[in-house]
């Protein structure tokens, strides 16, 4: 802010912006009187004290499954209908003490199941830039809002790349962090061990500094890395590093890659190595089984995490009597969850079933350790990875919904870096013929966000688009 | 892998869901895809590979044992369908 405005005003045009776009469908709830009310507190206390707080007076949309204390929280699900969150996620009161404003909570896939964000209870969220067109998801909503300009930066989550799929469909940044950098006390729950919230915006320094306010140690959740704060300071420094890196020969000669995607790719490889970088193939030959491992993993950790929906201590509780206990769960299970949750909770079921444990369940575990191997083995040769971020542009509502497979295939480039556990970004860096921007992924090691960051900058200079 | 209508009963069941016919056949179908899709894993030999358990290199991640508040009672009973004030309230469990 340059002083000529105020938080109020600020709020006032986010609000106008959302009441324009209602067609967008991106948000399910606005806090409009809080968030004026927010801002007016702001700006009295900016008269008598100045500028308070890293984050003053930035206007912050979150997706539907992140908790603000006396809101109501569905993630997009109609078994929570009516829940409202009794206390706050400590990524949200950490953007509240640094003097953010949350302006409302954002449309998503159920439970964040889905790339596409045409499984929501709310309905679909549409693509601004080409409304026949699907945002991606899960956090469809809360990249649509940034795409749209109805907010400064959203908050969304991202266990198989539900952050950064929508970010390249929309033409903006999405960062899903390393796991463990930002606490997941107040995210509900689909895959422990690959949730991380990410944050959407429109310039890299937006992102690193909410980045840094959200992260770092919390007493809420043990799996909380202690490694330090990626400072967004470490962005100002000018960066004239060499870099040297990697993309899978595999992701590149994959059959469901669009040629004009690899072609813009190729082209960007090749003005990275005109700058002077190294930018070499590697073996991935894993790469047809990252999909597989990621969907036994994270369905069985949902059909564990979804139990808790059960219509007794909240959720949604069905109009018929049962008056077997077990009954009485599988009719408030069973109206208030959706399709595709159930799905994944029925494979979930399965992967862990007594028989099949070890072949699919512990199988997968195995492949993800190799998984890590290989990417540590990556990582003490290049600074980072890059691969595109999907293999397609958004495609239309309708075209994959019929078919689950290839809509998980959707999340090929991503799910890696959930399954180890890195940080990736994706940078919109290109536009197809058919009008749709489209992104590239920069990925690099375990709690190395400030590379993956000053990384980004230069890259987005490559292009121009900073 | 032929995923039998027992199975799959036995699976709803496990899951806590309930389907209609209709239901069933269309989920059973993708069930079936879905897990002919995994099965892909079978390719890649694992032979002495530990399990990856854990996504942080931390172990053992200790705090005080502080006596500290949670949520209030109030708090609690908050989302609850059916509530008495004091008591989650649910179909009586406990036959003759």
């Amino acid at each position: 802010m340059n002083g000529t405005t105020t938080c109020v005003e600020a709020v006032h045009y986010y609000l106008e912006q959302i009441e324009a776009n209602r067609h967008l469908n991106a948000f399910v709830e606005v806090f409009s009187a809080e968030a004026v009310e927010s801002a007016r507190y702001l700006d009295n206390l900016r008269s008598r004290e100045g500028m308070t707080g890293k984050l003053h007076g930035v206007v912050i949309g979150i997706k539907d499954v992140i908790s603000f204390k006396g809101h109501k929280l569905s993630a997009s699900s109609r078994i929570l209908e009516g829940f409202t969150a009794i206390y706050n996620a400590s990524a949200v009161q950490y953007l509240l003490d640094e003097g953010a404003i949350i302006i409302g909570r954002q449309n998503c896939d159920e439970f964040a199941m889905g790339s596409s964000n045409e499984n929501s209870a709310y309905g679909n969220v549409l693509n601004a830039a080409d409304t026949s067109r699907v945002p991606g998801g899960s956090s469809g909503g809360s990249a649509v809002a940034v795409q749209a300009g109805l907010c400064m930066v959203s908050l969304g989550s991202d266990t198989g790349g539900s952050v950064r799929q929508p970010a390249d469909f929309c033409g903006i940044l999405g960062l899903k962090p390393s796991y463990g950098r930002i606490s997941r006390y107040g995210l509900i729950a689909y895959a422990s061990s690959f949730d991380q919230i990410g944050i959407f915006g429109i310039n890299v320094d937006d992102i690193a500094r909410v980045l840094e306010v959200m992260s770092g140690a919390d007493e809420f959740d043990s799996t909380v890395n202690d490694a330090p704060v990626p400072s967004a300071a470490a962005l100002n420094k000018p960066d004239e590093g060499i870099y040297k890196l990697a993309y899978f020969k595999e992701s590149l000669e994959h059959p469901g890659l669009d040629p004009e995607i690899k072609a813009s790719f190729e082209a960007f490889v090749k003005r990275l190595t005109a700058e002077g970088h190294t930018v070499e193939a590697v073996d991935f030959e894993l790469l047809d089984y990252v999909v597989p491992t990621y969907y036994i993993l994270t369905t069985a950790e949902a059909s564990s995490n979804l139990s808790r929906y059960d219509g007794v201590k909240f959720g949604h509780r069905s109009g018929t009597a049962g008056d077997d206990l077990s009954v009485f769960y599988k009719q408030n299970r069973s109206e208030g969850f959706g399709k595709e949750v159930k799905r994944r909770i029925m494979l979930g079921t399965f992967v862990l079933s007594a028989g099949y444990y070890d072949a699919y369940y512990t199988k997968a575990q195995q492949v993800r350790q190799l998984l890590s191997q290989k990417t540590q083995a990556i990582f003490s040769q290049y600074n980072a990875i890059l691969s595109p971020t999907v293999p397609s542009p958004a495609f239309r509502f309708g075209e994959k919904s019929n078919d689950p497979i290839e809509m998980f295939l959707a999340d090929i480039y991503t799910v890696f870096a959930n399954l180890v556990g890195i940080p990736g970004i994706s940078l919109p860096l290109f536009k197809h013929s058919n009008g749709m921007p489209f992104g590239m992924q920069v990925m690099t090691s375990q709690m190395d966000e400030v590379t993956l960051l000053r990384l980004s900058k230069r890259l987005m200079h490559v292009n121009g688009a900073e | 892998m032929e995923i039998t209508d027992k199975a799959f009963d036995q699976l709803a069941h496990l899951s806590r869901l309930q389907f209609t016919d209709t239901e069933k056949e269309e989920i059973k179908g993708d069930l079936q895809r879905m897990i002919a899709f995994v099965e892909k894993l079978e390719e890649v030999d694992t032979t002495g590979v530990t399990p990856l358990l854990h996504m942080s290199s931390a172990s053992n991640v200790w705090r005080e044992d502080a006596v500290k508040g949670s949520v209030t009672r109030e708090d609690a009973l908050l989302n609850a369908a059916d509530a008495d004030g004091q008591f989650f309230k649910v179909p009586k469990v406990i036959k003759k």
